[in-house]
């Protein structure tokens, strides 16, 4: 079985969010990425299943530019066999997608993984188009994957529960929690990961549908009403007859 | 040319998120001098389709085949691409929801749409662009993006359009058939499978949310946010400590990798406000913040707060609202 777990490079959860000062691009300065942390959920899942299934292989693709290679570093110390490079910066979903779709074309790969969405861009798309552009099925968002052989079977997430699915290879999915305990690098896989194979590979095409023209940050909060606790019930009557939203 | 809104049905009506997306489809196409149609998905009766005429939707087309129930990607991609076609839709408006981002970015490469997903209200369209704003950081911020091309496909993020409803207007049911065969349901579901829902509200559709951390102490202490939520009429959630633990099943779990909400009401109890938990709720309309600590970083983002224990202030918070009538 041949994995490919697609990752991608955003701020780490804890950052600050600021703009350069005419608000069109996102302030990179300071800010430490990481690997998608719903990405993290895909890897991990799919070293699993290549351990279970001897004779598998797992590997990594990334759409970015250099400054992405330490986190993919980290992919392959975590388990993955090789990684490929799409040496481009990520214009929409819609370019990302075009790049997995050439790659997993060409390399034969029998399932696609990836997080649910990115948390920077937060687009919850790339795995729907990566599946029509290959014309195979997606299931989105997936809390749970086995195989068994060419089948997978796999829970999808619905409002207020969830759809146990069943598809044959190749298909993509797009993973999230609880699907395993995602995986931290050890010193043998860090040590290993330096030799293993990173391809880097040009952009196929530069179609883009969509284009960020300015960012802003929510609204600030007027500041906070302090009620006493001795007299919480105060609350509720605030409630409904200041913020009339009970 | 014409608006295509995307309806999604559950139990023969149509969920509160489809009545926002109707909303924002019928405000649409006014902008844009057209008029906005709907495509039925999931079990619907004709009475609560034609009352889609309230949100503004002038028809409704409804495929009666049973294996639509059920939420089926390649089936629901089809469906909606062949009423697409027919109607000559520019625009498709779909929920933000699970069903809207798994069939909306296929429909996006079948129809040649550039689509965007999480947005938060109506574009703009003067000067022939077509300009949407969304929410993007995980709730931490909001871009413009403009989306080129002569189709477009939007999904309308939850609770961030207020459903109109105009008594008495009615929308015309018709029937439909995109001639769907059984090579289109091969990924159908095998099994689905609900949760028991606390008083039958969906955190993700809540209006109101009442949603514990760490400070709760203990699983077996969370009757107290049940009972607030259960007298306000509100979903229950928490932090992702709590659902790391397993003291809260991970689906209720609110923050940057959770779920973000953004309902009118959100009550944080024993929360201290981490930037990621503050990211899955900043767009909530009132925050209110009950916690022992006043340092706690939630009181900065907040609207109302209680500097109190929990544990004292939740039943008082219950006890008064079953006291209003």
């Amino acid at each position: 079985m041949k994995f490919l777990v697609c990752i991608s490079n955003v701020p780490d959860t804890t950052t600050k969010i600021t703009f350069t000062p005419d608000n069109k691009e996102f302030n990179k300065a300071g800010v430490q990425f990481v690997i998608n942390p719903w990405d993290e959920y895909a890897l991990t899942r799919a070293i699993e299943l290549k351990e279970a299934n001897p004779g598998s292989t797992v590997t990594v693709l990334n759409v970015g530019e250099a400054d992405t290679e330490p986190n993919i570093r980290k992919a392959l110390a975590i388990g993955a066999d090789d990684a490929i490079r799409v040496n481009a910066a990520p214009k929409d979903a819609f370019f990302v997608a075009e790049q997995i779709a050439a790659i997993a074309k060409e390399g034969g790969y029998d399932v696609i993984l990836m997080g649910k969405e990115s948390i920077d861009y937060n687009g919850f798309q790339v795995h729907g188009m990566v599946g029509e552009l290959l014309g195979i099925p997606t299931v989105a968002p997936a809390m749970k994957l086995d195989m068994s052989g060419t089948t997978a079977t796999l829970e999808r997430e619905i409002e207020g529960g969830k759809e146990i699915v069943q598809v044959n290879a190749p298909f993509v999915a797009s993973c999230q929690q609880p699907m395993c305990e995602p995986r931290i690098p050890n010193m043998r896989g860090i040590m290993t990961a330096r030799t293993k194979p990173l391809k880097v590979v040009a952009a196929t095409g530069d179609a883009a549908r969509t284009q960020v023209t300015e960012y802003a940050l929510p609204p600030k909060k007027q500041g906070v009403k302090l009620i006493p606790a001795e007299s919480a019930g105060d609350l509720i009557k605030l409630l409904r007859n200041e913020a009339k939203v009970i | 040319m014409s608006v295509l809104v995307v309806v999604e049905c559950d139990k023969g009506e149509v969920k509160k998120s489809s009545l926002e997306v109707a909303t924002y489809g019928a405000q649409l196409a006014a902008q844009l001098g057209t008029s906005a149609t709907a495509i039925a998905v999931g079990e619907a009766t004709d009475a609560s389709l034609a009352k889609l005429g309230e949100q503004g939707i002038t028809k409704v087309l409804y495929d009666k085949e049973p294996r639509l129930k059920d939420f089926v990607n390649n089936a629901y991609t089809k469906l909606i691409a062949t009423a697409a076609q027919q109607e000559d839709a520019k625009v498709i408006v779909l929920a933000n929801s699970n069903i809207g981002a798994a069939v909306g970015s296929r429909l996006s490469i079948r129809l040649q749409a550039a689509l965007a997903t999480n947005v938060v209200e109506l574009p703009k369209t003067d000067g022939g662009q077509f300009t949407v704003k969304r929410g993007a950081f995980s709730g931490k911020a909001f871009s413009d993006v403009v989306l080129n091309g002569d189709r477009k496909i939007i999904a309308v993020k939850k609770n961030s359009i207020e459903a109109q409803h105009e008594a008495g207007k009615t929308a015309e049911v018709v029937a439909f058939s995109a001639q769907l065969g059984d090579a289109d349901f091969a990924d159908a579901p095998k099994q689905v499978v609900m949760q028991d829902q606390a008083g039958g509200i969906l955190l993700p559709e809540a209006e109101r949310v009442v949603s514990g951390g760490r400070g709760m102490k203990g699983p077996e202490n969370w009757g107290l946010i049940e009972d607030l939520a259960k007298a306000l009429g509100a979903a229950t959630a928490c932090s992702k400590p709590v659902s790391d633990v397993d003291w809260r099943p991970h689906h209720e779990h609110v923050g940057q990798t959770g779920i973000t909400v953004s309902p009118n009401l959100y009550i944080a109890c024993g929360i201290s406000g981490a930037i990621q938990h503050l990211a899955g709720v900043n767009s909530s309309k009132v925050i209110v913040v009950i916690n022992k600590d006043p340092e706690a970083p939630f009181f900065k983002a907040a609207d109302y707060g209680i500097v109190g224990d929990v544990f004292d202030v939740l039943p008082k918070l219950t006890a008064a609202v079953k006291e209003l009538d």
